[in-house]
């Protein structure tokens, strides 16, 4: 289980502080939509591909991308645990959870390399 | 202070005389725990907004956000993976989400996260003991101290917010 | 006092000088038979004064003696007579009928206990839990060891200290706060904030020395961590406690916020 590998208040703290530091980033990764032209103009093939292919907005993403999948899955299980209670379903809905936040950060870490990479 | 043997011995169950069947008290765990689970109050006694004020609704809303909000995020990475696909796979699915329908769900979101933000502020403070009032001999009629102002203002505030990014999202994608 | 089941005939009766009420009591016994909870109505006259718990033990005492409700000081010290009323967790001696502004008081017993019969519930989840957070003061020195010349020595507290805790102090380990918990209504392994906020008790008592130990018990994927603030504890605590207080200092004082005894001496 995830709380037996750490304690519940770090995986809380961790918790909290991929929340915040969340904020900001989704804040630049918003605003970014709205000063690029508007909001149309910035969901163009063109324009989302030169944001990829910019490193630092690549990596911005790429952070984001692990903060808010640990904030997330941790949120669902926290609220999973709630919900019922038992060894079992706890071991899975910890370790269902986990998996779930690998498997989400692969997936889009895959988007994000292969654009930056120019693999497109 | 008092033991809680001596307060379990204090209060005895006044039951009628025509009871049969009384609880063994110390029976078996797994039997207690299944007698108070069929009077667990549930999903819906979790939610109950009508009867414990606008901290409740907060509580409720925060989950119902936090759950939305990761449904977008799964649905977010999967959407723009479609960019893998070239120009046309991208702009086929950009096609997809640039209708009405699209654009008040992402409303929603923006709503949603909004909310999720400032109140999850607001809870994160309250749960490092900020906000949340002093310690104090309570006086009658007990009005508790961490049920305050500041708490409920940051709750409509919350609120408020969220249905000001909703509408101006909504004018923006609309290009009013 | 002029009592009548609900459905039987309407006794003869002043046109007003004595007010009614409905009352609901909810009805089951879960050794017999776990499925069928009922309500029996009954018509119960009150005064400005009468209390639900007056109004059930009259109908103990004139019409259904079967009615099982527990009690005890009719004062609101003793923590026994815990029931939903009106869908809220309140103290039966404690809640006035005039109080309510409803011609109908529904009584059921308190949620998230395991019901014993009708209106009492069963309350060893709560002395366990109460139990587990080590609610006295834990410390390896005694006051026997402190003797000196034959004299008993005291722990010394200033009355800043003592403000620290005594608010929590005043908890009668009535129910009424697990009852009202959002958390409890669906996580049996949970604390409660009745266990939460007298962890915080002793945690903020100047001569306690067992924090460490406390605190291991309620950093648990099912302590401390699974309160979220929502605060309908506080709002039902008929004794001022406000354990959704105690509950977010105790955290704050594990998130490195400040907050417990200023003594702070860990084991």
């Amino acid at each position: 289980m995830a709380s037996a590998i750490l304690r519940e208040s770090t995986i809380m703290k961790i918790h909290y502080g991929t929340a915040l530091a969340a904020v900001a980033l989704v804040a630049v990764h918003v605003l970014m939509r709205l000063t690029s032209g508007g909001f149309a103009e910035s969901l163009e093939y063109e324009t989302v591909l030169a944001n990829y292919r910019f490193l630092p907005y690549a990596l911005m993403l790429e952070i984001i991308l692990v903060l808010l999948s640990i904030h997330g899955f941790n949120g669902l299980r926290v609220i999973l645990l709630e919900l019922r209670q038992g060894p079992r379903y706890e071991k899975a809905v910890s370790y269902g959870c986990v998996a779930a936040m690998f498997a989400l950060i692969a997936y889009g870490s895959r988007t994000i390399i292969m654009t930056n990479m120019g693999m497109v | 202070m008092a033991s809680v043997d001596q307060e379990e011995g204090n209060a005895g169950v006044e039951a009628g005389t025509d009871s049969q069947g009384r609880y063994d008290g110390a029976g078996s765990d797994s039997g207690a725990r299944a007698a108070a689970d069929g009077n667990r109050a549930g999903i819906g006694g979790m939610a109950n907004p009508g009867k414990y004020g606008i901290e409740r609704v907060a509580y409720w809303l925060m989950r119902l956000t936090g759950l939305g909000l990761l449904a977008y995020f799964i649905g977010h990475i999967y959407e723009t993976s479609s960019i893998l696909q070239g120009k046309m796979g991208w702009d086929e699915f950009l096609a997809i989400t640039q209708t009405t329908e699209g654009h008040i769900l992402l409303a929603i979101v923006i709503g949603m996260c909004v909310f999720h933000t400032v109140n999850g502020i607001r809870v994160m403070l309250g749960h490092g003991g900020v906000g949340v009032g002093r310690a104090a001999r309570p006086d009658y009629p007990y009005v508790p101290a961490s049920q305050n102002y500041r708490h409920k203002l940051g709750i409509y505030t919350a609120i408020v917010l969220a249905a000001i990014a909703m509408m101006y999202g909504l004018a923006v994608m609309f290009g009013v | 006092m002029a009592l009548q089941a609900a459905s039987g005939p309407a006794p003869a009766q002043r046109p007003g000088t004595q007010r009614s009420i409905t009352l609901r009591i909810a009805r089951s016994n879960p050794a017999h038979d776990r499925s069928t909870v009922g309500f029996d109505d009954f018509e119960v006259p009150y005064e400005k004064w009468t209390t639900v718990l007056d109004a059930i033990l009259e109908v103990k005492k004139r019409l259904d003696h079967s009615v099982a409700v527990r009690y005890s000081c009719r004062q609101a010290t003793c923590g026994s007579c815990g029931m939903m009323i009106n869908g809220r967790p309140g103290l039966a001696c404690f809640t006035k009928i005039d109080e309510l502004n409803s011609s109908v008081v529904t009584v059921e017993p308190l949620q998230n206990f395991p019901v014993i019969r009708d209106l009492a519930v069963g309350f060893d989840s709560l002395f366990e839990n109460h139990r587990e957070v080590k609610p006295y003061l834990d410390r390896d020195d005694t006051e026997l060891d402190n003797i000196a010349d034959g004299e008993l020595k005291e722990y010394p507290q200033s009355p800043e200290e003592l403000e620290q805790y005594i608010q929590f102090a005043n908890c009668i380990k009535c129910g009424l706060c697990n009852a009202a918990c959002p958390t409890m209504a669906t996580d049996s392994s949970f604390l409660g904030p009745q266990a939460l906020a007298q962890a915080y008790r002793y945690v903020g008592d100047s001569r306690d020395r067992g924090k460490d130990s406390r605190l291991k018990v309620i950093d648990d994927s099912h302590g401390i961590w699974r309160c979220h603030f929502a605060g309908s504890c506080s709002q039902v605590c008929p004794k001022g406690v406000d354990p959704a207080m105690g509950i977010q200092m105790l955290r704050g004082y594990m998130l490195g916020f400040g907050g417990g005894s200023s003594g702070n001496n860990q084991k």
